[in-house]
């Protein structure tokens, strides 16, 4: 008999490798089939029908000139839905479809289904509602004043209310009030910086719509086809608005076009169901670019003021802070973005005494919820800004007074939480000082691409300044605050001929991050099998939990590597031997004689606990994770315009599982948050979206873009799976700040709000 | 209406075309060719980049009808069986395809600038390229694929 040795057994394509997509040939070849891809034999095209008021009450709706149009097979409304009304991420406040009132401009009103997707859309304005228009709630400080307009009358269950909240509206729109109380009450300080911040409205703006196939079974049940974050959690949904139990519901993940938050809410999930079910045919939900802005929510506006305290030798004393997110007008998980933007709310340093008080608030404004960063984006501009303030009216460095101040590995959190792994923030920032700088663009102005305006030819290189800022920020990493955070996974080992083949089957969706390949890569290392195929992710396996976060390669990457080690101790003990190295594939087909083995498994980071809601003590957070960035802008400070000369980063990652996506996670983070820096909002005007297009609402392109510098560290965490990090949010929230810092420098204005306008900087805007 | 073209070298017809139907829908939805993509239905995004009778457009911008009698080469139509082009390849082993959904548009804007500027420097690719929004990849990878291409082509 042969021995195989583990030696031996080493595959190509493991954890620490820059392995292949699975997915990847079909994705250049145009081959990978999307949600908006689906096609089914007798497909009807769903279209919804949406309120144009942002608070109305809906006095009648006619339905019948849009029944009578040829083509036409359904149009439902509220009354048509079965089970449940309402649905949501953490309580059951928004209407599958409107009744009675309409809280938000878009909300969804009626839906049809008919043969052609043109014929859909006509026979939806043929619908007629009649509304009573009333005022809306536009203002998330004003939502919050006695007298307001209540959205919600009835009361929000959602969390753990703090005694002193009465105070602020009894049974208003507040759904959240986050405190921190740690230290003196009134701590005193030689040095005090105050500021006003504001962050506009972020759209996840992800290429692929909102999208979905619904084909009802023969059981009475519907099988949905979807794009999603989480599929268990829709499925939950789903069910209760059909009343229908989960093994009717049977949800397979569709190819996701990029999702950062905005698809952890439904959208025409359960209305494709409705009209599947209502129709007995498959039907087809496709939103359009504009729909899609009406479709999701949003990156909540802040609002925020800061008073920070030092010792003359810029030693942190104190912070006192308050901010305020709008959430809309339904609760999504906004609840726990206010937990969220409070808790990471100081920034990466270390403050002995915090008073923090993070407020959200209904409104009638577009409801938001996740987008990459999560809350931690927001508190970021304001905290760096005021780092920055700080140093200069204490005459420091800036990246000297944050190195001072800043948070290491036993350092104690505001939370009281003691960081039990590396928290390398100097690091990361002493080596962003060392990285080379760009070259200054020829004063000659020859090549006008180089310049602020760019071949608009604005500028010849007069009136042109170059700018550096500097920013560091840190993220919670999984769900925090007790939440019980846990994924699936199934994993099977067969032998054929020889070959061993692994199939690794989780709920946990890829949406475009790289998922699948961690998970090929995690198979391939704990099993010595190079040959492991991804099943598609659906709800016939347990949950995988959101791919939000930043979480899937830590937990369903946790779980898969868990489930493969029951499979090696399986077949261990079927081949009788006591070592793993002991395995050899021929023996272990013969002893599996023609069976396979299998384990699913459910895997839990270490639990985290919720907050006490009079201080905001406790351990919240399973992992913390640090980015820093340092931008170089040159601004054309008479026209306002900002060309972002480069963007470098710095980023511990604990363990790089797959080098190449993380940097690609590092690239595409920068961006999203140098485009709220300086170029991305939803424009909200009385209620109502000014811009939901492509052509109004700028998400940077390849010319916005700079080249970027990388640099990624690896200082593993004791607690982690292979000793890795979350990486996708942290670059999201430290590159916005640093390229605010940077026009500051270069303009000596004190811009306090992103994005940041041409009117902001040449001064045309009173 | 019906519309007779030729999609990737092949004789296509579609029948009854809806005269307000884009190109982009004839493709996707009528002949098969989901490759290009619906991102934004506007002009803006570039991801439904195709080839009308050489030249690149947006296939979402051009009526149904415009395409009768015209030439059409989408992403599905460039790789030779399975050996990819060397645009495809590069992409995949730069690591520029995240979820994807800009990746068919962009192959196709890539594959049209290095035929015109077989070694085009990086402010040109970006300038090319500027009409292709991608969300995942802050374009880093994109521009390292271009160049791998351009290495090879």
């Amino acid at each position: 008999m042969t021995t195989t040795t583990s030696d031996e057994r080493t595959v190509s394509g493991g954890v620490g490798t820059d392995a292949a997509r699975p997915d990847g040939i079909l994705k250049v070849t145009g081959e990978f089939a999307y949600g908006s891809d689906l096609w089914a034999d007798e497909m009807l095209w769903g279209v919804t029908l949406r309120s144009p008021h942002p608070s109305a009450r809906i006095v009648s709706i006619d339905l019948g000139p849009a029944l009578a149009l040829p083509g036409v097979y359904a149009v439902l409304t509220a009354d048509d839905v079965p089970g449940e009304r309402r649905y949501g991420l953490e309580v059951d406040d928004q209407p599958v479809l409107a009744t009675g009132v309409v809280r938000y401009q878009g909300e969804p009103v009626a839906l049809v289904a008919a043969e052609h997707p043109e014929t859909a859309r006509r026979a939806a304005a043929l619908i007629v509602v009649d509304y009573e228009v009333l005022q809306p709630v536009t203002d998330a400080i004003a939502a919050l004043e006695p007298g307001a307009p209540v959205l919600h009358p009835e009361p929000t269950p959602v969390v753990e209310r703090s005694r002193e909240d009465a105070h602020l509206h009894p049974s208003g729109n507040l759904f959240r009030h986050l405190k921190i109380r740690k230290g003196e009450d009134h701590p005193v300080a030689d040095v005090v910086v105050e500021g006003d911040y504001q962050v506009g409205m972020q759209d996840q703006a992800f290429l692929g719509p909102e999208s979905g196939l619904a084909v009802p079974g023969e059981d009475g049940g519907v099988d949905l086809f979807v794009a999603t974050q989480w599929l268990h959690v829709d499925q939950q949904q789903i069910c209760r608005a059909l009343a229908l139990p989960p093994e009717k519901v049977r949800l397979t993940l569709a190819g996701v076009g990029g999702a950062f938050g905005g698809r952890e809410d439904l959208s025409m999930h359960v209305h494709a169901c409705l009209l599947a079910l209502h129709t007995g045919k498959p039907v087809k939900m496709s939103y359009n670019r504009e729909e899609s802005f009406f479709g999701h929510v949003h990156r909540h506006p802040a609002t925020m003021h800061y008073v920070h305290g030092f010792t003359r030798d810029g030693d942190l004393v104190f912070v006192r802070a308050q901010i305020w997110l709008d959430g809309g007008a339904y609760l999504s998980s906004s609840a726990a973005v206010v937990g969220n933007a409070g808790l990471m709310g100081i920034g990466p340093y270390v403050v002995p005494h915090v008073r923090m008080d993070c407020y959200g608030a209904y409104t009638n404004n577009p409801p938001c919820g996740a987008m990459r960063g999560f809350g931690a984006v927001q508190a970021a501009f304001a905290y760096e800004s005021q780092m920055d303030k700080a140093a200069e009216v204490l005459g420091m460095d800036p990246v000297d007074l944050r190195c001072r101040n800043a948070m290491e590995e036993g350092s104690v959190a505001p939370t009281g939480q003691v960081l039990d792994s590396p928290a390398p923030v100097v690091e990361l920032l002493r080596r962003l000082q060392t990285m080379p700088m760009p070259a200054v663009a020829p004063a000659d102005g020859h090549d006008l691409r180089r310049l602020p305006g760019g071949v608009a030819n604005s500028t010849h290189g007069e009136g042109v300044r170059r700018g550096v800022g500097y920013a560091v920020a840190y993220k919670n990493i999984g769900f925090s605050e007790g939440f019980d955070d846990y994924s699936t996974a199934r994993v099977r080992l067969e032998v054929h001929d020889g070959e061993p083949v692994v199939t690794v089957h989780t709920a946990a969706a890829e949406v475009g991050q790289g998922l699948v390949t961690v998970q090929q890569q995690i198979a391939r290392t704990e099993l010595g099998v190079e040959r492991v195929v991804v099943a598609p992710a659906d709800t016939t396996v347990g949950s995988g939990g959101s791919s939000s976060a930043s979480r899937q390669t830590y937990v369903t990457g946790g779980a898969v590597r868990e489930a493969c080690r029951l499979v090696r101790a399986e077949l261990q003990a079927r081949c009788g031997v006591e070592s793993w190295d002991d395995v050899d594939w021929a023996q272990a087909e013969a002893a599996l004689a023609g069976e396979y083995v299998e384990a699913t498994t459910e895997w839990r980071h270490r639990p985290t606990e919720a907050v006490d809601p009079e201080t905001g003590q406790g351990f919240a957070h399973v992992q913390y994770a640090f980015a820093a960035h340092r931008a170089v802008v040159d601004v054309d400070v008479e026209l306002g315009l900002v060309k972002v000369v480069e963007l470098a980063c710095t980023q511990d990652v604990g363990h790089a599982v797959n080098p190449q996506a993380v940097a690609g996670q590092i690239h595409g983070g920068t961006a999203q948050g140098m485009g709220l820096a300086l170029m991305e909002e939803v424009v909200v005007t009385d209620g109502i979206i000014r811009n939901p297009s492509f052509t109004d609402y700028l998400i940077p392109t390849i010319l916005d873009m700079p080249p970027m510098q990388v640099d990624i560290l690896e200082l593993p965490d004791p607690h982690a799976p292979y000793g890795l990090r979350g990486v996708g949010e942290p670059p999201t929230i430290s590159s916005g700040p640093a390229v605010l810092a940077a026009v500051r420098a270069a303009t000596g204005l004190p811009l306090t709000r992103v994005p940041i306008r041409p009117e902001h900087i040449c001064g045309t805007r009173s | 209406m019906r519309v007779d073209l030729t999609v990737n070298g092949e004789r296509r017809q579609a029948e009854d075309v809806w005269e307000g139907e884009s190109l982009l829908y004839l493709l996707r939805e009528r002949l098969g060719l989901p490759g290009a993509k619906n991102a934004c239905e506007q002009g803006e995004c570039g991801s439904c980049s195709v080839y009308l009778d050489g030249d690149v457009v947006c296939a979402c911008l051009v009526a149904a009808g415009q395409a009768e009698g015209r030439d059409v080469v989408t992403v599905e139509g460039l790789a030779d069986g399975d050996v990819l082009d060397p645009v495809q390849q590069a992409f995949l082993d730069a690591g520029a395809v995240q979820c994807g959904f800009c990746t068919p548009g962009l192959v196709v804007a890539v594959h049209d600038l290095l035929r015109r500027v077989p070694s085009p420097d990086d402010s040109t690719v970006r300038e090319a390229l500027a009409g292709n929004l991608c969300r995942c990849t802050g374009y880093e990878a994109v521009l390292d694929a271009v160049r791998r291409a351009a290495g090879q082509t």
